[in-house]
């Protein structure tokens, strides 16, 4: 904070000595004009201080830091010791924590995503067919997405699918005996998933403006050329959401990988039962901070953010064959 | 929407016999005008919404409920309603856990959040008008490392950034929570204040530098102003995601007087949770108040902050 403090000064002063230089006919002379641009560089700068600092002294610095403890045993006391490549090998190779924990953070992600999508999308539509009262449910859909990462709402989750719980009271209702999730291997993830997509209301807001935006006369003009209600959602409304599709798919990929408040209450910080909410995230802190192998929790962060980055790369690149950015003139 | 969109469009010149058809099996009471096709399209519309209504708020209204609930009833009564209501909950909750007050646990969120917001509008604003409004070297790079870190996970940078501040003597602190923030270390807000600043006309900077206005004067005085509606965006976003964090505080805060709600109610969920239950769901609920009573307040800015940037929420 206090280095902007000094900045506000410095450019000030800066704008006095602008004020005075403005007599002079600017655009005549190029010695002028160099300096002006160097003026705007330095005020450029100047307000960038702050980000600047995060991005280099919280982001990048940190990042290449962690990229070589990832290759160190630490403990965070002794000082780190290189140990090449074995933390990488112990992972995939002598960790079947590490494999059952990225196999269920990929079922995570890529379960919970796309049907948290398609459910956004067809209620994004439902809520297209009429604005009057329209805005009511949009803000009621949307409550969820503002609270599902917190600590409070994993704890009710815990009491919803517990045994004997409103949920399985319900199920039971319908002659559907389940028990209770949380304590059941093969049912917390699925419950974990029903909490990703019970948040499906930003993803639904963002299609709802895309659809907003899709021209009316489009649809008219698939009328008219005899367009089904299926044909025209084929023809006009994918691709013309396409941006946003793309868009909701990508950030809904990256933020389903960091899910880790929920897993740590819904578990009580064990990441069970059987680890099945043993999520890459959870996995990650319970190394490094509740085991002090920050070596090896450092490796884990990098496969996760070279997973995270494969696949955006690779969604960006099929980008150009499915994402349609329209012109003026689709 | 398919088909209800089919129904808006073709009503008119299509199937008029088709649908008189619709209407008339299920009439309104006599002497009256059948009701249209569209209107009864329109009831289906609002009971199917009504009911997912319920469903998605159900998890809510049963967490209200709940703290109305004494103990006993946990686990022997499922339904929504408590038989016998009592405020004990709240009593108790008061009293706080491990030795803290509850005020306490929630002044700490509090002051948390309101240095989030400050340090967030603040940090994120000064970048984003370099971004937009400003032509300088290396601008381009720059904005695309910005565009990079919205994609960076978090958990990638703790190991380090933890090592850090204990380095400095800064755990058990705010500094690591609060400290981020004022360096506009949230990608999300940069890039929404970028969007709302390209939107200004140029020439109003150029008419403010022709009186003599440097940067900070057309920053400060003109374009803040005129974008106070992000502003607002990112204000209540950045109260919401700091209020509800729990890997932060999780990782730094080691002593119970420095807890914020979040990792207070951790203890509850961990220590209390098959003892006294009613107390864990009444201080979850607590906890969640001041972001309901936000969303009930500022809904519009929320969801419209959501629809045009995507902001998730």
């Amino acid at each position: 904070m206090s280095t902007t403090a000094t900045r506000v000064i410095v450019t000030d002063d800066k704008k006095q000595r602008s004020l005075l230089r403005r007599r002079r006919p600017e655009h005549l002379d190029r010695p002028g004009q160099r300096s002006r641009a160097r003026r705007e560089s330095l005020a450029g700068y100047g307000f960038l201080v702050p980000w600047l600092v995060g991005f280099f002294g919280l982001t990048i610095i940190p990042m290449v830091y962690s990229l070589y403890l990832s290759f160190t045993r630490y403990n965070i006391f002794q000082p780190p010791r290189w140990i090449g490549l074995d933390n990488y090998i112990r992972l995939f190779t002598n960790d079947p924590q590490f494999i059952q924990s990225a196999q269920i953070t990929l079922v995570y992600v890529l379960v919970g995503t796309p049907i948290t999508l398609v459910a956004a999308l067809i209620v994004a539509m439902l809520l297209n067919y009429r604005d009057k009262g329209a805005g009511f449910f949009r803000s009621a859909f949307y409550a969820p997405s503002l609270i599902g990462g917190s600590v409070s709402v994993a704890i009710v989750w815990r009491a919803m699918f517990a045994t004997d719980g409103p949920v399985d009271n319900s199920l039971s209702f319908f002659g559907i005996d389940l028990g209770g999730w949380i304590g059941n291997p093969s049912l917390v993830l699925p419950a974990m998933i029903v909490l990703a997509i019970w948040q499906f209301g930003a993803t639904m807001v963002i299609f709802l403006a895309g659809l907003k935006q899709i021209p009316k006369e489009l649809y008219e003009a698939a009328e008219m050329d005899g367009a089904g209600a299926w044909h025209r959602f084929r023809a006009v409304t994918l691709p013309m959401l396409s941006p946003v599709i793309f868009f909701n798919l990508l950030l809904g990929l990256i933020g389903a990988f960091q899910v880790f408040a929920s897993a740590y209450i819904i578990s009580n910080g064990s990441g069970g039962p059987a680890g099945m909410t043993n999520f890459i995230t959870l996995y990650l802190y319970k190394r490094g901070f509740a085991d002090g192998q920050m070596g090896y929790a450092a490796a884990i962060a990098w496969v996760l953010l070279v997973v995270v980055a494969i696949i955006a790369f690779v969604l960006f690149r099929t980008q150009r064959s499915w994402v349609h950015y329209s012109g003026d003139n689709r | 929407m398919s088909t209800s969109n089919a129904a808006t469009t073709s009503g008119a010149a299509s199937t008029p016999v088709f649908a008189a058809q619709q209407t008339t099996p299920v009439g309104p009471p006599a002497g009256r005008r059948p009701v249209k096709r569209k209107t009864w399209q329109t009831v289906i519309w609002l009971v199917v919404l009504l009911v997912m209504t319920a469903i998605v708020l159900y998890p809510l209204l049963w967490l209200f409920f709940s703290t109305f609930k004494p103990n006993a009833e946990f686990g022997q009564n499922p339904g929504l309603l408590p038989n016998r209501p009592t405020i004990d909950n709240y009593i108790k909750v008061m009293d706080g856990i491990a030795g803290v007050p509850m005020w306490k646990f929630f002044w700490n969120s509090f002051v948390l959040a309101a240095l989030a917001v400050i340090g967030t509008v603040f940090s994120s604003a000064l970048a984003a008008y370099a971004f937009a409004r400003i032509q300088f070297k290396g601008l381009a790079i720059f904005f695309a490392a910005m565009i990079g870190t919205l994609l960076l996970p978090f958990h990638v940078v703790i190991i380090p950034q933890y090592i850090m501040f204990n380095n400095f003597g800064l755990v058990d602190t705010f500094w690591p929570l609060v400290l981020p923030k004022f360096l506009a270390t949230e990608a999300f807000f940069v890039f929404l204040l970028v969007q709302f600043f390209r939107q200004m006309p140029r020439d109003m900077d150029e008419a403010a530098r022709i009186d003599g206005a440097g940067h900070i004067r057309i920053f400060w005085a003109i374009m803040l102003p005129l974008i106070k509606p992000a502003l607002i965006t990112c204000a209540i976003f950045s109260f919401i995601w700091s209020w509800n964090d729990f890997l932060g505080p999780l990782l730094y805060l080691t002593s119970p007087e420095n807890y914020p709600l979040p990792i207070a109610l951790r203890l509850y969920n961990d220590q209390t949770s098959t003892s006294d239950f009613g107390a864990t769901v009444t201080a979850s609920f607590i906890a969640l108040l001041p972001v309901l009573l936000f969303f009930l307040v500022f809904q519009r800015f929320l969801v419209d902050g959501v629809a045009t940037q995507g902001l998730k929420g």
